[in-house]
């Protein structure tokens, strides 16, 4: 009872701010055409321009075919309408574990790291999510639509990362992305008691295996006068990092390990570099800059330990100021809470000096961006899909619930949360 | 510690010129023009708060209560100023209490093993916190003694700490059940072995207190002491509340069972499944300290944790807390949890009392701190909004009369932001790696 009255309050604050327009029948009622329809928002945040007051959105066959001021667009007749005080584009978790790590945290659920080997990339992540887990329900609940998610940042290469939708029930039906990036980390979550029991050595496994792909790859489209190799789905992937075709994603907090990625990045000039967590990221802004490198920043409520006794809330908005492509990432949690959401870790970035806009760029069209998929998501614009948030108020407020996801026109999650 | 050297330059100042340092050594200082949230009573849009050796004198509206003639006035026109924080539980300044040697451990106090000048204690100050139940453990049936301190500025646990009327240092009893305290033995294994093995040593402890009774005639015909049962007879006593981790259910309710056959005052901690026997917890009259995390797991008995058990528990009439469980929560965020309990259908005066004056009671310290109110210690915090807003930052902290934070100074600014020096930590994997 209390969420509808919640919802029934949100309703009644959006229609005291503007005349109704389309017939305002329960959306359950109108399902007639899957992927279609109409989002009405007190203030609507395309990330593709300023904020709408009194705006509205029109999804078709799962895309966006209308958005702008309600007063501009009308509902066509008959189609189902939700309204909500505030709406944002579906959230994008710029770098997270969920799916793989699952909130029972037991080995029926974990699989977010193998650790027979310091080295996988060959390890998908496709064949390790799991659509159904609870934690995937949880975070659609809050306004969260698209995860880069994958190994987590527990061995030297644990494997890959996949960009996935929340929605369906298989990973099939989600996924952007299937190899996204291949995860590495640098500084104490690589090291073993040995293999590699160092920095020092960390950096020399990795630089030894990609000289090792480029060799396999070399002998394998030119072999010359002997055999060529046997397929190797570790040198594949590993070939697809070098030529830059899936980009590498370096979880480093300490500036020196920050460093030694930029300098893997300058020794193999085809691979691209994505800097995952980097807490230390302020003390190497110029460096971090100048190798036009983005970083998918710690969580702004990450705790501080031995490896990043130097966090701060307020590391997002100094790699904004400082020029650098950032996103807000919910990371790998080990134990509690399992997951962080993406919702809450970017309303500390606007509560540390960050824009509205800002921070919420950090979980839509600015992660999208980084992870290559804002030609689909990220923002509200024609063409892209229709994944939408719907909010009770200002979303960053603790106070404030969402009460509404949509994915690709369909309303996915109706909770109160 | 910045705070310390800023402060004594300020006391040296202040005795150079001749005038009293505010609110304390006799002088009246007035806190005038601020939003007074008192917690207990009606809130007051423009406020005056008097304040006088470290304590409260009075509160009113500014026009109604005069500003005495003397009285050193700070102008917090357009801030918020409510009660310091209290809670009910932390983990700052790592007191880890018991080792691994064995489950039962009440004779570990956390006041031998608290570092208070621990970045984490400092971080405490930065979140507007001013009175901590600092717990050893976790991992055990019994971790040991835990300590109520008071963030006043200071070096020792001795100058941090509650005092009892007998001048010892104030505590409870940390005691757990579900997963948490199982392991290899002599861990139990299972949840009956966990209730006998507590069960077994609680009537160890009733023996002795019969001991000690019939002894009491002379030292000669007293059992030797024995410093694990002596933490115990006080705990059956009602002298030291016992602070129970539980998260299942069934689990809630063994605490309730024993609280019962014992006789001991209890409140249980984190609670991730009381929403589902509010009743049999007010029943029991036992109180309760909550936690809420930003998603459920982690563990198998936390998957049902819910932003709502606070809503649920006072509706059933039950006296609740919050807790930040730091590390687990940061301490800096702590009106956060009374924001998230408000998003769970909780009031906003239950959720403020939640991170004061709740967790005051539920630590036998109401009488002196949880709320504004004359004749309590002088500890408040001033906002630059609502305490429920995310916008909102804690801009000073006050200790009976005596800023101990203050955002303005870059060296606590660093504390509560964070960032290149912000301090060294220890890692968590010292506290809880592989408890569950």
């Amino acid at each position: 009872m209390r969420a509808l009255h919640v919802l029934l309050t949100g309703l009644s604050l959006v229609s005291c701010l503007q005349a109704p327009r389309a017939a305002e029948a329960p959306a359950a009622e109108l399902q007639a055409v899957p992927g279609r329809i109409a989002v009405r928002a007190g203030v609507l945040h395309t990330m593709a321009g300023p904020a709408i007051q009194d705006g509205v959105v029109l999804i078709d066959g799962g895309r966006i075919v209308a958005v702008g001021l309600a007063s501009e667009i009308a509902v066509p007749d008959g189609w189902p309408v939700r309204e909500a005080a505030v709406v944002t584009p579906g959230l994008v978790d710029a770098r997270s574990s969920v799916g793989l790590a699952g909130w029972l945290n037991i080995p029926h659920d974990q699989d977010e790291v193998d650790r027979s080997e310091s080295i996988q990339p060959e390890l998908r992540a496709i064949d390790a999510y799991n659509a159904r887990e609870p934690l995937v329900e949880y975070l659609r609940s809050f306004g969260v639509t698209t995860v880069h998610t994958g190994h987590a940042p527990e061995a030297l290469i644990a494997g890959q990362t996949m960009v996935v939708k929340l929605k369906g029930d298989t990973v099939e039906d989600g996924v952007l992305v299937g190899e996204a990036m291949v995860a590495a980390a640098l500084g104490a979550p690589a090291q073993r008691d040995t293999n590699p029991g160092t920095r020092s050595k960390s950096a020399a496994m990795l630089r030894a295996a990609l000289i090792g792909a480029q060799d396999y790859t070399q002998r394998r489209s030119n072999p010359g006068e002997g055999e060529p190799p046997a397929r190797d789905l570790r040198q594949e992937v590993l070939g697809r990092v070098l030529n830059g075709q899936t980009p590498l994603l370096v979880y480093a907090q300490r500036a020196n390990d920050i460093m030694t990625a930029l300098r893997l990045r300058a020794e193999f000039p085809g691979l691209r570099l994505v800097l995952d967590g980097a807490c230390e990221a302020p003390l190497v802004l110029d460096e971090i800059r100048a190798a036009g490198v983005p970083v998918i920043c710690h969580p702004t409520m990450q705790r501080a330990s031995a490896e990043t006794r130097s966090l701060s809330m307020d590391t997002p908005r100094v790699l904004l100021e400082a020029g650098i492509a950032t996103a807000l990432q919910s990371g790998y949690e080990s134990y509690v809470p399992r997951t962080r959401v993406v919702l809450f870790e970017a309303a500390i970035a606007a509560r540390h000096g960050l824009a509205f806009e800002q921070a919420l760029g950090l979980v839509t069209i600015d992660a999208a961006r980084i992870l290559g998929v804002d030609q689909r998501v990220g923002s509200l614009e024609v063409g892209k899909d229709g994944d939408l948030a719907l909010y009770d108020g200002d979303p960053f407020e603790y106070v404030t619930h969402c009460v509404g996801t949509v994915i690709e026109g369909t309303l996915v999650s109706e909770l109160v949360r | 510690m910045p705070i310390l050297v800023a402060l004594a330059c300020a006391v040296l100042a202040a005795s150079q010129a001749g005038s009293p340092v505010p609110g304390q050594d006799g002088g009246l200082t007035a806190f005038v023009g601020a939003h007074l949230i008192p917690v207990e009573g009606a809130e007051i849009e423009r406020g005056v708060l008097l304040v006088q050796d470290g304590r409260i004198v009075a509160l009113g509206a500014v026009g109604k209560l005069a500003v005495p003639a003397g009285a050193e006035v700070v102008e917090l026109s357009g801030r918020t100023l409510m009660p310091g924080l209290v809670c009910t539980h932390s983990h700052v300044g790592e007191p880890w209490g018991a080792d691994r040697s064995s489950p039962i451990q009440p004779e570990a106090r956390a006041l031998d093993g608290m570092d208070v000048r621990a970045p984490s204690v400092a971080r405490a100050r930065a979140g507007g916190l001013t009175t901590l139940n600092c717990m050893p453990g976790s991992g055990h049936l019994i971790s040991g003694q835990t300590v109520y301190i008071k963030l006043r500025a200071g070096d020792t646990i001795e100058e941090l700490a509650y005092r009892n009327p007998d001048g010892s240092l104030m505590g409870g009893l940390k005691m757990a059940n579900g997963t948490n305290p199982q392991g290899e033995p002599p861990f139990p294994g299972t949840r009956a072995k966990s209730a006998a093995l507590v069960r077994q040593r609680f009537v160890a402890a009733q023996e002795y207190r019969d001991k000690l009774a019939r002894g009491a005639g002379g030292p000669d015909k007293l059992p030797p002491r024995d410093l694990a049962l002596e933490a115990l007879v006080e705990v059956l006593e009602g002298k030291r509340v016992v602070h129970h981790h539980t998260h299942r259910h069934d689990d809630i309710l063994t605490v309730l069972r024993l609280s019962q056959e014992f006789g001991f005052r209890v409140v249980l901690h984190h609670v991730s499944e009381a929403w589902k026997v509010a009743d049999e917890i007010a029943a029991a009259r036992a109180g309760v300290s909550a936690i809420l995390v930003d998603a459920p797991g982690g563990k198998q008995e936390a998957t049902e944790i819910s932003f709502e058990t606070p809503r649920i528990l006072c509706a059933a009439g039950v006296r609740v807390a919050l807790h930040t469980d730091d590390y687990i929560t940061d301490s800096r965020l702590f009106l956060r949890m009374a924001g998230l309990s408000v998003r769970g259908g909780l009031s906003r005066e239950l959720a403020l009392q939640g991170v004061t004056l709740a967790g005051a009671e539920l630590l036998d310290l109401d009488q002196r701190v949880g709320s504004l109110a004359p004749g309590k210690d002088a500890d408040f915090i001033v906002l630059d909004g609502d305490p429920l807003s995310v916008y909102t930052h804690v801009l000073q902290t006050w200790v009976e009369g005596r800023k101990v934070f203050d955002l303005d100074d870059p060296e606590d600014r660093l504390l509560a932001v964070g960032g290149p020096g912000a301090g060294d930590e220890r890692p968590f994997t010292d506290c809880c790696a592989g408890v569950r």
